[in-house]
């Protein structure tokens, strides 16, 4: 058997050189077997090579194609560890070995396509599970896991499935989001790209659950290498049967298509993406009806994000004990965090929940990647709240979050160092909400516009005080008369930025603190 | 606006709305088959031409100012051809927190354009997006299906060079 080297595959390692590193590899070396895993989520490092040894993977990066001849020559392929770049084992990197995945167990550790390592690292064990038990009991186990939804809500996925089990019809749909529009987060192209079958089977066993024989995972179209993978993976599962016409000889059938979007961050609001699914203008539905009773094309229907359809599997293949034996309070299991923006160590952080922020930013994170004070740090995408130091000992638990404004949203965690200019940041809020608006509702589609105006105007003091107070009250306009998040939380960021930050709108700090309010 | 009869142009439209038969033929059968249609259309002609909307209108059953009022609802989809290289360039939190900023103004700076808009030559369009997924390795561009990360401002300007030269070949 010849040597194996680990390159990843993965959208972010290529986009920073890794397809020409995996070339340089193979050019001078005929005789080993180049993988290509999906990443370990070590981001910084990518891209991050590893070569088979006896006692387990050995790692180097981050790796340049120039690099490449030099690793060569120093033994990397005999598990020479002297190199500048080598890493040591895999495994024992701190970022790595710190963690909880589950979700995740599978990340880069083999060829994301490969139906026989995904089998051989417990995939479709769940599904196996899944099939010899009632819709009902799988519903149960779901209740009993403590799952909420990863996309943003944290609504238990449980009680949603109930809904839809509960509901009246022959058909129902089971819909995946992967719209993944929240910016600094990319956990759900991780899952789609680095471990697809378990996005496949946790729908598949939706599908059991409910009642739901049709499923679609409504894609960004941001993400090409998504959709390949998703694609390639999709057909391979139907040729091996654990997808389509009596999935491994039982009598359900579940059928799986991709459906991209087309650059519309609301078309990630479930209703809005129900209708962009069904053909028409991404615009906000009024609930009720729920979707999981009139869903789509009217029909009851299961819509979960990726992450929370991916945690399935190993829901119930280990039980659901196992992973509500994780976490704290009414947060179980484990949440897949994202370190993004101007940190040393960026990457994918899973952990149980209750770990605090200061953790993530400063042990994991490594601090910033600039080594200057890190200074506001938004957390759950761009309608996240900015959180200033002193709020980064709060524990990441949605409640503990809630309990001041914050949301986790999606997990993902942007760090900004003291170059931020933090009304430019409010400013970006409310642009970004006037571009994305539905346009359904006043306060959202005319607020937003206005908001940017406002800011413009505080920014270059021009009737600094009577704009701060507009600010604000077109602040509480939106978030009291919105009909969805997008114009009811894009206030979070700009407030957050004017209570912590005064001082970048003009204002002294203990003044902003009551203008916010 | 009066209609160019010259044989070119006659040509030229026939071709497009092939295109858009052919788009129309490949997806009809999906349920929600919309923007499927349109996807298709946008990617082998680069927009989806006004005058022959009507083309998906009856095919679908629906008026074209419907199918018009998606077209302008979605960032991907536009009415007028873009250049022939589309550089996006990512705007959001994370690439801002990396020199995204300097990107973008380095990159509008050396096009001579602002986002939306297409060089004069029409090489080149530029688009904003907003997040990658690639915000571990902030700032990003994308151009196609290639991602790029890890941006200065001055590999970002190297990059529109190479696709220039990669162009002109
Ligand atoms: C403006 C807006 C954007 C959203 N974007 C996303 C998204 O990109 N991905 C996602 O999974 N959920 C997103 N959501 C949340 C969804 O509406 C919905 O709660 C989620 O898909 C339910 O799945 P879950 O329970 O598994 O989280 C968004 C919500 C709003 C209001
Ligand atoms: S808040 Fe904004 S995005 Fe949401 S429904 Fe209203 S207009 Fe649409
Ligand atoms: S914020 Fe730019 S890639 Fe995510």
């Amino acid at each position: 058997m010849s040597l194996k080297v680990y390159v990843p595959q993965d959208s972010s390692a290529i986009s920073v050189g890794a397809n020409a590193v995996a070339e340089a590899i193979a050019a001078g070396n005929t005789d080993i077997e180049i993988v290509r895993n999906g990443t370990r989520g070590l981001f910084w490092l990518e891209p991050m090579v590893e070569v088979e040894t006896d006692q387990g993977r050995v790692a180097y990066g981050p790796v340049s194609p120039s690099d490449v001849e030099s690793l060569i020559n120093q033994g990397i392929l005999d598990g020479d560890q002297s190199h500048s770049l080598s890493l040591g084992l895999t495994e024992e990197i701190p970022f790595l070995k710190n963690q909880q995945r589950l979700t995740f167990k599978r990340l880069g550790i083999a060829d994301p396509l490969s139906i026989e390592d995904y089998v051989a690292q417990d995939g479709f064990k769940g599904l196996a599970r899944a099939l010899t038990m009632t819709g009902q009991e799988c519903v149960d186990e779901v209740k009993t896991s403590g799952l909420r939804g990863r996309g943003g809500a944290a609504f238990p996925t449980g009680i949603k499935w109930q809904t839809v089990l509960g509901a009246e019809g022959e058909q129902k749909y089971i819909v995946c989001n992967a719209d993944e529009g929240d910016s600094g987060t990319f956990a759900d192209r991780l899952q789609m790209e680095g471990d697809p079958y378990a996005l496949i089977e946790g729908m598949t066993i939706a599908g059991i659950a409910v009642g739901a024989n049709k499923g679609y995972i409504y894609l960004r179209e941001e993400y090409p290498h998504a959709h390949a993978m998703l694609n390639q993976a999709i057909e391979l599962a139907v040729e091996t049967n654990y997808l389509g016409d009596n999935v491994l000889g039982s009598e359900h059938s579940f059928d799986l298509e991709v459906r991209l979007g087309a650059k519309s961050y609301i078309c990630g609001e479930e209703t809005a993406l129900l209708e962009s699914l069904e053909g028409k203008r991404g615009v906000v539905r009024a609930k009720p009806p729920l979707p999981a009773l009139e869903g789509l094309f009217g029909k009851p229907t299961v819509v979960n994000n990726v992450l929370s359809l991916s945690t399935i599997p190993v829901i119930f293949a280990d039980g659901a004990e196992h992973y509500a034996g994780f976490g704290m309070g009414r947060s179980l299991g484990t949440m897949p965090f994202q370190l993004a923006g101007n940190l040393k160590q960026t990457g994918l952080v899973e952990l149980a929940f209750g770990v605090t922020l200061d953790a993530l930013l400063n042990e994991y994170g490594g601090g910033s990647a600039s080594d200057r004070p890190l200074r506001a740090v938004q957390v759950g995408g761009p309608l996240g709240t900015y959180l200033p130091e002193s709020q980064w000992q709060t524990m990441m638990d949605y409640e503990e979050l809630a309990s001041f404004g914050a949301v986790l949203g999606h997990g993902g965690i942007v760090a900004f160092d003291d170059t931020v200019d933090m009304a430019e940041q409010a400013r970006f809020s409310m642009e970004f909400c006037a571009e994305e608006s539905c346009g359904k509702c006043t306060p959202c589609r005319v607020g937003a516009v206005r908001g940017v105006e406002v800011i413009d105007k505080v920014r270059s003091n021009t009737d600094h005080q009577e704009n701060i107070v507009l600010l604000s009250s077109l602040c509480n306009t939106m978030e009291s008369g919105s009909l969805c998040a997008m114009g009811g939380m894009t206030p979070f960021p700009v407030k957050s930025a004017m209570q912590h930050f005064g001082e970048d709108f003009g204002i002294s700090s203990s003044k902003s603190n009551e203008q916010a309010s | 606006m009066s209609r160019d009869t010259s044989q070119e142009a006659v040509l030229e439209r026939a071709s497009l709305r092939a295109s858009v038969l052919d788009a129309i033929a490949a997806n009809k059968h999906l349920k929600g088959s919309l923007l499927p249609i349109l996807h298709d259309i946008q990617n082998s002609l680069g927009h989806i031409p006004s005058e022959h909307v009507v083309d998906i209108a009856e095919a679908l059953n629906l008026s074209r100012a419907e199918v018009h009022g998606v077209i302008s609802f979605y960032h991907s989809f536009t009415t007028s051809p873009h250049g022939k290289t589309v550089v996006e360039v990512c705007r959001a939190e994370s690439c801002q927190a990396k020199g995204g900023r300097l990107v973008e103004a380095a990159v509008k700076a050396k096009l001579g354009v602002d986002f939306k808009q297409t060089t004069d030559d029409g090489e080149f369009t530029l688009e904003d997006v907003y997040c990658l997924g690639n915000c571990a390795c902030s700032p990003s561009i994308r151009v196609g299906a290639d991602i790029y990360g890890r941006v200065t401002p001055e590999s970002a300007l190297q990059l529109i060079d190479t696709l220039k030269t990669a162009d002109a070949s």
